[in-house]
């Protein structure tokens, strides 16, 4: 680890400010950390998000969920009223990456293998800074790539309630990150299934939302050949077996959600 | 009258308050007033020309007290890092051992080789300045897999090993093997895979080394299995101190599995650099190091043939292997693949004929060596494939092919066709208390309840039996051991009674503090607190070999009891004394010495009191009470037994869940059998982990450790891992005098074969290690 200055704002202009392009934003430090301690990063700043308030917290609010982006995976688990939003955050690696880690580190830092991008673009969420609110579909943007400008915060997220929905995992046995993970979902604009871990960014997989929709049964993906191309390939599975897992999780989340 | 804390008592552990609540004093727990950091700098590299080393900018950083290279030990005259067995061809040569400079000269060969040690105030500035060394590498070709490094037309990796062959050996008869397999009713072949893997001791290596001036010696802390081998190694070949100006202590381990016996280069660097520096020097590896530079374990490529009658009788077995041992031999690289494993491919079975060939090849990889089990597990894995394959290929059950084979019980002392004499076992006893315990009748019903889930049920079997208490010197010294691996012990009464007992063998985890306490609680009758182990540190042990291949019981123990025996002789003559008796007189039980058909008596505290304080003393007896021991075994121990495993897969992704586990093992007398079952579960989980989730990976094109970290390299969890049932027989070694075996490797020996067995029972397919969610798929599936 290079030598660093720590900073602690306690409101979020504060954070603003102190933002330019060489500091980083601290949350958990699960990613941030580590790529420190392997010298593969040299920020002159960080700063740290942990005492603004403001960011923290798991609000209803209508028909829909705040959480703030310092929220951790624990509390999500623990808090959200939406099952299958505490379920994935209740699966993200083991206790200590759980009470440490944050959906806005998580969200911000777009791994491919990460749990939530299944779930915001799932349940169809917003994703919101402090300059903008960006919608599920337009965040993501590819490997480790977000709609996020330099310097822009996110500060929550929030997850429209949806009718019913189901996550499922494939642990990759050694990080337990997602080798695949699934969401499917039954919101109040349609079918949405979200597929992580499979391809370089989360992605919805159109001919399954469209066969579910005419039948919310596993049997209705059963003749959907789900194509490797572009899919990840790596020493723990080969895309052609990520495919397969795909349409096996999907058909098992769909299962789930109809008892 | 020591029953609670006398043998067979599940004492509890004496050592683990300390653990438990972090008071246990690792490495690096360990500071010295004016302690530099050592950070080594490593190659990128699987194989290259280092064409120009500069350090001048690395030299100028701030904080940093030293940069040192291969030059520089060679120029004071530190030898290389040697291999202490030596291994004879077929065609009658030695081995090739390329010489191994702790660090490298000119050539680098393999990604984490040792290049430099950059010694700083700090280690931020050690690591620092670590970045500013410039190295001009000149990239050469590379070779990972053993077989590709045996094959024409590869990579040379060393100018004087031609072909990267260090040797071809053979164990056995081959005309004997080749007719059996001619004349065979049945003959099975199988080509397998021994999957290389990663020790990951849950502390990394380390060392500090520290020169006192005024002394001339140097004391060097490390975390070794076996600290006076590291002394006479870093003496007598790498010429860091003599003897007699040389401590190593190794204090609390954090496990070593091997990874610890080996001589390595950073402790021998970091040993000789704190002299020239007249400085401390503290290196501890990072995770990440210690994935680079710990020696591996197994990576064998093996094609068998097993032959049989049409009633399943073994008739011979013939086994070719290529053994992966890295870029150098380590310290006991070239004894694993040959006499640790070719002498046990015998099983419990009677086998007319055997013929085992190995041929070792250097690689661009980490060295390859000891790792829990050692060469058994390797041989275990042949042999119980292979049965079990054979039975699917005839029809025969799995079980009762095995007992169709198994030496009878009566047939002890038995002679192997590879050169190993068994003493004692019950082999079918551990088959049908096994098939008891997992209800073997019952499977194809719970198989049929599995189906009708969609799931696919399996059961496999591991009659393992391994070769342990290793070993009887003159033995091993004709197989081409460079030492003896018997083993010494001291114990000392102190005036009022309570005892120290000095072994040479070291617990890193094997919980010797209260095994060995609980010999001297049951012979001596003193209370178990008045016991304290003392290992590890040449300046206060006897000189040990250490342990590993569950050899510390075997005969560590049995230093104790030689060492007790000569305590007993001298305090009968105190108590004859004292008693006014003839020494044939005095009986002697559990530390209580009487005089045979009265009441007179004393107790061993008295006795070590009067030992003392020896106003009334026999004057033929030396005053004192500490008694020291040499015990050389006469055999190796053989403990076997019979692991069963069930396991169901979900043919949709593959998962393998394994159901239930039972283990009946035969380790002879058992002294504490809670420490025991602890043994069997680590090492099951380390058998489970290689079959299942562990798999060490090179990238062929780059030469880079694809399985670096934790993030790619699968360790068992918990919740990985089945509720075990563990029970055990117990056939006294005849060959000690405890009658013990050994338990600390047969876990992972007998695991691998089980789980894969239950596997490919279940896919009805053989499949290679390990049997990873996508290999399973694929296999059911048909893909
Ligand atoms: C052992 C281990 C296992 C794990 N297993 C899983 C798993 O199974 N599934 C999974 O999904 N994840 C897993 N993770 C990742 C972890 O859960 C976190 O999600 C991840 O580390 C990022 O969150 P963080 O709070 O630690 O962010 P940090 O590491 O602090 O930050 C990550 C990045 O996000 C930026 N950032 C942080 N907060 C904000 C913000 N509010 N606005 C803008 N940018 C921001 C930072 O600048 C940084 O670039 C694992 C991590 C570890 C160490």
């Amino acid at each position: 680890m290079y030598d660093f200055d720590y900073k602690r704002p306690s409101t979020l202009d504060e954070a603003a400010s102190l933002i330019n392009e060489d500091s980083v934003l601290l949350a958990g430090g699960h990613t941030l950390l580590p790529t420190l301690k392997q010298r593969l990063a040299q920020p002159e700043t960080l700063v740290d998000l942990s005492a603004i308030d403001s960011l923290r917290g798991v609000c209803p609010d209508g028909d829909k969920l705040a959480i703030g982006a310092m929220t951790t995976h624990a509390e999500v688990a623990n808090k959200a009223t939406i099952p299958a939003l505490a379920s994935l955050a209740g699966g993200i690696g083991d206790p200590q990456v759980r009470n440490r880690g944050t959906i806005g580190g998580s969200v911000a830092n777009n791994d491919p293998a990460a749990d939530y991008p299944a779930a915001v673009v799932g349940l169809n969420a917003v994703v919101n800074t402090n300059k903008r609110a960006i919608s599920a579909d337009d965040f993501f943007v590819d490997l480790f790539e977000t709609a996020l400008d330099e310097g822009e915060i996110i500060t929550n997220v929030t997850f429209p309630t949806p009718d019913a929905a189901a996550y499922m995992k494939f642990d990759n046995p050694a990080s337990r990150y997602a080798i695949v993970g699934v969401m499917v979902a039954k919101t109040s604009g349609g079918v949405r299934v979200a597929v992580t871990g499979a391809g370089p960014c989360v992605f919805r997989q159109s001919e399954m939302e469209a066969a579910l929709s005419g039948d919310f049964s596993p049997r209705a993906l059963e003749n959907i050949n789900v194509s490797a191309d572009g899919l990840n390939s790596d020493i723990h599975a080969s895309a052609e077996y990520r495919a397969n897992l795909i349409k096996v999780l999907a058909k098992r989340a769909v299962a789930q959600i109809n008892g | 009258m020591t029953t609670e804390t006398g043998i067979g008592a599940s004492v509890r552990r004496k050592e683990d308050k300390r653990f438990i609540i972090g008071k246990g004093r690792y490495l690096d727990d360990i500071t010295k007033p004016g302690q530099t950091y050592g950070y080594f700098v490593r190659s990128p590299h699987a194989h290259a020309k280092i064409n120009n080393f500069d350090a001048t900018e690395a030299l100028n950083a701030p904080g940093v007290v030293a940069v040192l290279t291969g030059p520089d030990l060679e120029a004071d005259g530190i030898g290389p890092i040697i291999c202490g067995w030596g291994i004879t061809s077929k065609d009658g040569t030695p081995h090739k051992a390329p010489a191994h400079p702790a660090l490298a000269i000119g050539h680098v060969r393999y990604v984490g080789h040792q290049v430099a040690l950059v010694v700083g105030e700090t280690l931020q500035e050690a690591k620092n300045a670590a970045e500013l060394v410039e190295i001009d590498y000149e990239e050469l070709p590379h070779v990972v897999e053993v077989g590709d490094a045996l094959a024409e037309g590869a990579p040379q990796i060393h100018a004087d090993v031609p072909g990267n062959l260090s040797f071809d050996w053979e164990l056995g008869d081959k005309a004997a093997a080749e007719q059996a397999i001619s004349n065979a009713h049945h003959v099975t072949r199988m080509d397998l895979r021994n999957n290389r893997v990663i020790p990951n001791a849950m502390e990394p290596r380390a060392a500090l080394s520290e020169y006192d001036m005024g002394t001339d010696e140097i004391t060097l802390y490390t975390t070794s299995q076996n600290p006076h081998v590291h002394r006479l190694v870093l003496s007598a070949f790498n010429g860091v101190a003599p003897e007699h100006k040389l401590r190593v202590i190794a204090p609390d381990v954090g496990g070593g599995f091997g990874s610890k016996i080996f001589i390595y280069s950073e402790e021998t660097v970091c040993a000789w650099a704190t002299k020239k520096l007249n400085r401390p020097i503290k290196w501890t590896a990072e995770r990440s190091e210690a994935f680079l530079s710990d020696a591996h374990g197994r990576d064998h490529e093996t094609h068998a043939e097993m032959a049989f009658d049409s009633y399943g009788k073994i008739l011979g077995l013939k086994v070719s292997t290529k053994a992966n041992v890295g870029c150098y031999l380590s310290t006991f690289a070239s004894a694993v693949p040959t006499y640790l494993y070719g002498t046990l491919l015998n099983g419990q079975y009677t086998m007319p004929a055997i013929y085992v060939e190995v041929q070792a090849g250097f690689t661009n990889t980490a060295p390859v060596d000891a790792y829990r089990g050692a060469g058994r597990p390797e041989a275990t894995y042949v042999v119980e494939r292979m049965i079990e394959i054979g039975a699917r290929e005839m029809g025969i059950d799995p079980g009762e092919i095995r007992k169709r084979n198994f030496i009878a019980p009566d047939a002890y002392p038995y002679e192997t066709p590879v050169i190993m004499t068994y003493d004692s076992g019950n082999y079918a006893l551990a088959m049908d208390k096994a098939q008891e315990a997992i209800e073997y009748q019952g499977f194809e019903a719970r198989k049929a309840e599995s189906a009708q889930r969609g799931k696919l049920r399996g059961i496999g079997y591991s009659s393992f039996i391994e070769a342990c208490g290793i070993a009887p010197s003159a033995a091993v010294g004709s197989l081409g051991a460079g030492v003896g691996l018997w083993e010494s012990a001291q114990v000392r009464f102190n005036p009022t009674g309570s005892v120290t007992v000095f072994t040479g063998s070291h617990s890193h985890g094997q919980g010797h503090e209260t095994t060995f306490a609980q010999i001297i609680s049951d012979q001596l009758g003193v209370p178990i607190d008045q016991v304290e182990i003392s290992h590890g540190d040449t300046g206060k042990v006897p000189f040990g070999m250490g342990t590993y291949g569950s050899r510390s019981l075997a005969v560590g123990g049995s230093a104790i009891v030689k060492a007790v025996d000569k305590i007993v002789e001298k305090s009968k003559k105190i108590a004859a004394h004292t008693l006014e008796a003839s020494v044939e007189d005095i009986e002697h039980a559990h530390g209580v010495f009487s005089v045979a058909g009265t009441d007179k008596k004393m107790t061993m505290a008295e006795i070590a009191f009067s030992a003392y304080v020896p106003h009334n003393y026999p004057a033929d007896v030396e005053p004192g009470m500490d008694e020291t021991a040499f015990y050389d075994p006469l055999n190796f121990t053989f403990p076997a037994g019979t692991h069963i495993a069930e396991v169901e897969i979900d043919p949709e992704t593959g998962t393998t869940e394994i159901l239930d586990w039972v283990a009946v093992d035969d380790f002879g007398n058992v002294i504490n059998p809670m420490i025991v079952e602890g043994q069997v579960h680590g090492g099951l989980a380390q058998g489970i982990g290689q079959a299942l989730l562990e798999n060490c990976v090179y990238d062929k094109e780059s030469g880079q450790l694809l399985t670096g970290s934790y993030m790619d390299y699968c360790m068992p969890r918990a919740d990985d891992l089945p509720t075990f049932r563990v029970q055990t027989i117990n056939t006294p070694c005849t060959t000690n005098p405890l009658g013990v075996k050994g338990c600390g490797e047969a876990g992972a020996i007998a695991a691998p074969a089980a789980l894969m067995n239950a596997i490919t029972n279940a896919l009805g397919k053989e499949i290679d290690m390990p049997a990873t969610p996508e290999k399973v798929w694929r296999a059911a599936q048909d893909l």
